[in-house]
């Protein structure tokens, strides 16, 4: 037979036709696509026994209780736990994630010695006994040649056994510069020091209140001690509790509020003043209270016959509806009706602290708004606030000092972090991303010689440091963790192992004494425990056993008693004082400036003012986002790897700019490229910016991801408290 | 039916989610990832591609500033049962049985062994619910240690939505036989976003049952394919009569309104209320 063209062209379209309509081929496909579908890079998880193991979360400093399911040795779940006075089974995404964070890439499996140059991640991993005496042999050093006091440590809130430790090892060593990350729970409590005369901190009633003014705070965005503040948000929703929040963005706080006041960002403490002012015109506020407790509400004549100006008369002689409307934007009728509101609801309570109050606040701008509970006698009565004493159950005896540390004890202490410290220790702190001013931070700390940290992750002062001592996570070793965050009932947990390290980690508490005892004489003998545990144990001995038995102990006599009208300061009295003293006079027609804080930059060159919004879907302080809350961060706040600003349309018409249009937003201290939101939530001539992006450190979920907000804002230093007080940044925007 | 008379009366689990609670802190999204070893990739920005059983929505009211409001939406696995038990969208167009509707929970199920991939179920599912393995999970070194058992991962190229977290349902009833029970009580059996939720905007229960919770929010009319007779609560496209088991509750009319879509005509006549006119 002869195959001609023809013949081989039907051939083959017959082979064609007949491979097609065979199933072969298609059940071939099927087969390799269902082969290939059970290759076993499917995880089988392991089957097991069941247990729950309660301990306490301490992500955050909200003090959840929380339930862990495990699986055998694994720890599988993280849940609320039930009936805990913080939480009663709610939890946070955060929280839930903390697995992600016990079995995630970030962990820091073993003592590691820097290699290469400063942040370029080249380590060594070490063991604790070479990391401890390198680490010695430099702290002797500095010590011998009388430079003490230039050993410096930073750590979260403070509280608690370890950062106290870490504390007492400075004192013994002889430094004194040990600090903390202040919050605007801080600023309430210098605020309490010159209006009540007590050494307190803020706790909040709102579960009783009947309204609630909040300046700004993130009520639901992670304000005070999270899932209690949502609960507290279901409680009003329940109770008819009426929720005003005064803010330039619509946060979620904002939504869900009844009513959203929307205010020139910075301009809260003279709203204040102003609602202030037409509760005193109005006569709504609580003259028992004014007339028999405050002190400098009403001008007095001293003994050389100057008359000095009282709370009252400031108030009414500048701050009238229309003087405060022109300086904040808030209509003057809607600043009347809101103080009418104010003063005649039955429980009505004033809170701020921007978002989730990370950041310390304007002394002044706190005193503003404290003074709106004293006048409607909202101090220490149910559903308004009460002086809490933050729980005090560390009673070492004093640190021993030898004559080296006396002396370097007694040399001043630095500011803050300065580049005059030799030896930094970071436990519970993560500056490197949570300082303002990034840039300016990070060339301080570069100067310091030697970093140690103590992260149990890569975070970002972590990968700058020269040793990291990783500790043990919170779901590893025992600790105590203190909730104070606008609490009544401060609430002091004992964190228990939940599963067995899984790394050469180590407790910094016993890390801590390790130290001590290779420095031997009376810094050893300034930590007489044989091991952080019985340190520990010993300390919470003296609280009683229910924290050993429960996990928690609820300080149920922190708070004032209700009606509790004893002051300490010099009057006895309230003192509306600390408001007036140190105000700057009005200029002609205007409202005195109650302080000197001024953001950096001039208006002219930087039109717009740059807010960082704070969300419970983006974790910003110490820890990072792990995958699962990086995973729900929405769409118009990360895209792939930009972060977006949100603008107003206005702004956007003004400045050229289109949805997911790219733009460059410059401050005085950072530029950087974004995307653009534009949406009705915001004021127009403001732009938002997520916290808790623009990580360098952590893992691949995570880093490289957005722009950190603060590496875009300039310090504002409080003359009257020292703390870093920016609580945003002017800034310009243009196309990219 | 038959499986009813074995194994007691039939149940009809719900869910209530009320939004003058529910903050958008998205603690739900992260319980349910958690209980049901959800994967997640590098990215999770391009929300298309990104599996989220429970995905909590922003909805605004479409107003300038200062009178914009907005409204967080969480949303799960309706469960719809449809016209008639079973006519669920999902159900009605898998060829492979791999999603069926249970009379006995009305939960709507999906066996990842038999699904195929076909992802008719997507396309039929009017509330973006079921989400697609376009690549297999990875889960970094020493992250699969959390993994629960009660739930397998899924691999490539099968679709997987809420479950109502089925597998506490199990266990629930497999604890209740140990006691020698036929009935699992209500607290048993709760769904890990409702279980995680600080707001409490979540209630699970059974809606077959009068005593619980779910039933006494939304009381609603069994006899006309499930509708509230609570005038604050509505069902998410309620006129397509998918007849959905998952309910919101909301004190603001445009909320409620947002619920469904609406014509041109019926938006000139003002006929935006969520409840629909019925047949």
């Amino acid at each position: 037979m002869k195959i001609d063209r023809r013949c081989f062209l039907s051939l083959g379209i017959g082979a064609a036709a007949g491979t097609a309509l065979s199933p072969l081929p298609w059940k071939l496909m099927d087969d390799s696509s269902i082969w290939s579908q059970m290759w076993p890079w499917t995880p089988v998880p392991e089957d097991g026994e069941y247990t729950y193991v309660d301990s306490v979360c301490s992500l955050c400093p909200g003090g959840c209780g929380i339930s862990v399911r495990k699986v055998n040795d694994r720890a599988v779940k993280i849940e609320g736990t039930k009936d805990h006075p913080v939480n009663d089974g709610g939890i946070c995404g955060l929280g839930v994630s903390g697995l992600q964070l016990l079995y995630g890439p970030t962990r820091v499996k073993s003592p590691m010695k820097r290699i290469g140059e400063r942040g370029e991640g080249r380590w060594e991993k070490v063991s604790w006994e070479i990391a401890i005496s390198a680490i010695t042999r430099e702290l002797k050093e500095l010590r011998a040649a009388g430079k003490a006091n230039t050993v410096g440590a930073i750590t979260g809130s403070g509280r608690g056994t370890v950062p106290q430790m870490l504390k007492r090892f400075l004192t013994a060593y002889g430094s004194s510069n040990f600090f903390t990350t202040p919050t605007i729970q801080d600023v309430y409590a210098e605020a309490f020091k010159l209006m009540h005369g007590k050494d307190a901190v803020p706790g909040f009633d709102f579960e009783k209140s009947t309204f609630v003014l909040s300046f700004g705070s993130g009520l639901i965005d992670g304000w005070g001690s999270p899932v209690r503040m949502i609960r507290a948000n279901s409680t009003w929703k329940d109770n008819g509790t009426t929720v005003v929040q005064v803010e330039p963005r619509l946060s979620n706080t904002a939504a869900k509020s009844d009513k959203w006041i929307t205010i020139k960002p910075g301009t809260e403490g003279d709203l204040a003043l102003g609602i202030a002012h037409v509760i005193i015109r109005e006569s709504l506020n609580s003259k028992k209270f004014v007339d028999n407790h405050a002190n400098g509400y009403l001008g007095a004549i001293d003994a050389s016959g100057v008359f000095t100006q009282g709370f009252k008369e400031l108030i009414m002689s500048s701050y009238g509806p229309d003087a405060v409307e022109m300086r904040t934007g808030v209509a003057g009728s809607d600043i009347v009706a809101l103080a009418k509101e104010f003063a005649t609801a039955r429980r009505a309570v004033a809170v701020c602290g921007r978002g989730q109050g990370d950041n310390p606040a304007d002394i002044k701008e706190v005193m503003a708004v404290h003074a709106l509970n004293a006048l409607v006698d909202s101090i220490n009565q149910p559903g308004g606030v009460y002086t809490v004493k933050a729980p005090d159950y560390i009673k070492w005896a004093d640190a021993e000092m030898d004559s080296v540390a006396g002396e370097g004890f007694a040399q001043e202490r630095f500011s803050g972090i300065t580049d005059g410290l030799n030896a930094l220790f970071i436990s519970g702190a993560n500056p490197y991303y949570t300082m303002t001013d990034t840039t300016a931070v990070k060339k301080v700390l570069d100067q310091i010689p030697m970093i140690v940290s103590f992260s149990s992750f890569m975070d970002e002062s972590a990968a700058q440091s020269d040793y990291i001592l990783p500790d043990h996570t919170y779901l590893e070793g025992y600790r105590d963790v203190v909730a104070v965050n606008g609490l009544m009932r401060p609430v002091v947990s004992l964190a228990q192992p939940v599963v067995k390290p899984q790394f050469k980690s180590q407790s910094t508490g016993d890390v801590i004494i390790a130290l001590a005892n290779s420095l031997e004489g009376t810094v050893a003998k300034s930590f007489p425990w044989l091991n952080y545990q019985q340190c520990l144990k010993e300390t919470l001995d003296s609280m009683g056993p229910e924290i050993q038995k429960n996990g928690f102990w609820v300080d149920k006599k922190a708070a004032a008693e209700t009606g509790d009208k004893n002051f300490g300061t010099a009057s006895g009295k309230f003192e509306f004082t600390a408001i007036t003293d140190n105000t700057t006079p009005a200029e002609s027609g205007g409202i005195p400036k109650l302080s000197s804080i001024e953001l950096a930059g001039d208006k002219a060159s930087y039109p717009l003012l740059l807010i960082p919004s704070d969300s419970l879907r983006l974790a910003n302080d110490t820890i990072g986002n792990p995958p699962f809350m990086v995973k729900i961060v929405e769409d118009m706040i990360l895209k792939g790897k930009s972060s977006f600003v949100e603008i107003n349309p206005d702004t956007a018409r003004k400045y050229d700019l289109k949805e997911c249009s790219e733009a460059v937003i410059t401050t005085p201290v950072g530029k950087a490229t974004v995307m653009v939101h534009i949406s009705e939530s915001i004021m127009k001539d403001v732009v938002a910016m997520a916290t808790g992006l623009g990580h360098t450190a952590h893992d691949k979920y995570l880093a490289g991801k957005g722009i950190n907000v603060k590496s875009l804002i300039a310090t504002v230093q409080d003359p009257l408290t020292g703390y870093d007080v920016a609580w945003g940044a002017r800034a310009k925007l243009t196309k990219a | 039916m038959k499986e009813e008379g074995k194994h007691g009366k039939a149940n009809k689990f719900g869910m209530v989610i009320d939004l003058d609670k529910c903050t958008g802190c998205g603690s739900c999204m992260v319980a349910c990832m958690s209980e049901n070893n959800v994967s997640f990739k590098e990215d999770e920005s391009d929300k298309r591609l990104s599996i989220t059983w429970m995905k909590v929505y922003r909805i605004t009211n479409g107003k300038k500033f200062p009178d914009a409001e907005e409204c967080f939406l969480p949303r799960p696995c309706m469960h719809c049962e449809g016209e008639h038990s079973g006519h669920s969208p999902c159900v009605s167009v898998c060829p492979a049985t791999a999603t069926d509707y249970s009379t006995q929970t009305g939960i709507v199920s999906q066996i990842y062994t038999r699904c195929f991939g076909c992802r008719y179920c997507m396309a039929a599912c009017p509330y973006h619910a079921r989400h697609f393995n376009w690549w297999d999970p990875v889960w970094p070194e020493g992250m699969e240690k959390f993994l629960s058992p009660n739930v397998s991962p899924r691999m490539r190229g099968v679709v997987e939505k809420c479950s109502f977290c089925f597998h506490r349902y199990q266990l629930a009833k497999d604890k209740a036989y140990m006691d020698g029970r036929r009935e699992i009580r209500e607290e048993e059996y709760q769904t890990a976003c409702t279980q995680a939720c600080p707001a409490g905007a979540i209630t699970f229960g059974d809606l077959n049952n009068k005593n619980h919770k779910v039933y006494k929010l939304v009381k609603p009319d069994n006899k006309h394919h499930g509708k509230p007779r609570n005038p604050h609560a509505f069902r998410l496209l309620e006129r397509l009569k998918t007849n959905p088991k998952v309910y919101y509750l909301s004190s603001r009319d445009w909320v409620r309104a947002a619920g469904d879509n609406y014509t041109v005509e019926e938006k000139r006549k003002g006929i935006t209320s969520g409840s629909g006119s019925g047949h």
